[in-house]
């Protein structure tokens, strides 16, 4: 995959949103196109299982398409994508967690594996980095991971995730709270007997 | 103010989620344990902010796939669309039907009846 597909500023959606609105199906088409990657990494953070989010993506995409009309254009487009997303993954992960909740620690993948190559302002320390994050976000409960990446990662507020997931704004700030400080304890805490003083994340950001 | 009541707090402190009182801020100010602590969520947080654009590659051919779901569920929708529009003009139809015939009925009934009322009248 090239650069070139990596998602664009929102102002350069907003021709395509407002022609979608109106009912133009190629715009749309285009809209999934650009907005694809960013969607689908959302919805691997989320779900942690590459079945589950190529799912994710399509039901958000589907639900995008029948709410187009309806979008009223005060938020970003990619805002309101992500909280479709987040909607629809919260419903997939509450879903395995009761059929299949075994085989979600067995099917952690490896995010150095799956990142894209253009990346190359990232350096070599700051990336061994990120990789033992995701891996370590992908191990948190699943009620937890949701709320430590859409507020932490994507940066939408308590009361947005809140509405979305259907829990109080309280409930999603006491998850935030232990998602952070399980996060903590399985970077740091497992960390150090394996990696001794200078591994780990200490020296990587 | 001990080293673990400012644990308890800094994970929701760390992003601003909950004003930090005084006396917390002048123990970490003079812990070691607890700045070290702050350093460590502060890093983390950082680190979460630079996984936002660090973007994941779908399987060739998903965006293809999710399109033509797309295409396909439009099509579905239209030919649900035509189909209720027939129904209902079927529906109209025969509602208008049913009040032409009610009428014509009324017509006939009201007429009988004043053939009935004429030889009486004189």
């Amino acid at each position: 995959m090239s650069t070139s597909e990596l998602p664009q500023g929102p102002s350069a959606l907003e021709p395509l949103v407002q022609a979608a609105r109106e009912g133009d199906h190629r715009a749309f088409d285009e809209l999934v196109r650009r907005t694809y990657v960013e969607t689908y990494t959302l919805a691997m953070r989320l779900t942690a299982h590459e079945e589950d989010a190529r799912d994710v993506v399509q039901e958000t995409y589907l639900r995008a398409w029948r709410g187009i009309g309806s979008f009223r254009g005060d938020a970003q487009f990619t805002t309101w994508l992500y909280r479709i997303t987040a909607n629809t993954a919260y419903t997939s992960v509450k879903r395995r967690r009761r059929h299949r909740a075994d085989a979600l620690d067995a099917m952690i993948h490896d995010p150095a594996e799956m990142r894209l190559d253009a990346q190359p302002e990232e350096s070599a320390q700051q990336s061994a980095m990120l990789d033992r994050l995701s891996v370590a976000l992908d191990q948190l409960p699943p009620k937890l991971r949701v709320l430590v990446v859409l507020k932490d990662v994507y940066g939408l507020s308590h009361e947005e995730i809140a509405d979305e997931l259907g829990i109080s704004v309280s409930a999603a700030k006491v998850r935030l709270h232990r998602g952070r400080k399980k996060l903590r304890d399985l970077l740091y805490d497992e960390a150090r007997p394996q990696s001794g003083p200078d591994g780990g994340i200490e020296h990587a950001v | 103010m001990q080293c673990d009541d400012v644990a308890r707090i800094l994970p929701e402190a760390v992003g601003g989620g909950a004003a930090v009182e005084d006396s917390v801020q002048r123990h970490i100010d003079a812990c070691l344990r607890c700045q070290a602590e702050l350093a460590r969520y502060r890093k983390m947080l950082r680190g979460l902010q630079l996984l936002r654009t660090r973007y994941l590659e779908p399987a060739p051919g998903l965006v293809a796939q999710t399109l033509a779901l797309i295409e396909e569920a439009g099509e579905r929708e239209a030919r649900r669309a035509i189909l209720s529009g027939k129904r209902m003009a079927y529906a109209g139809a025969i509602g208008g039907a049913a009040v032409a015939a009610g009428a014509a009925a009324t017509v006939v009934i009201v007429h009988r009846a004043r053939r009935k009322a004429v030889p009486a009248a004189g």
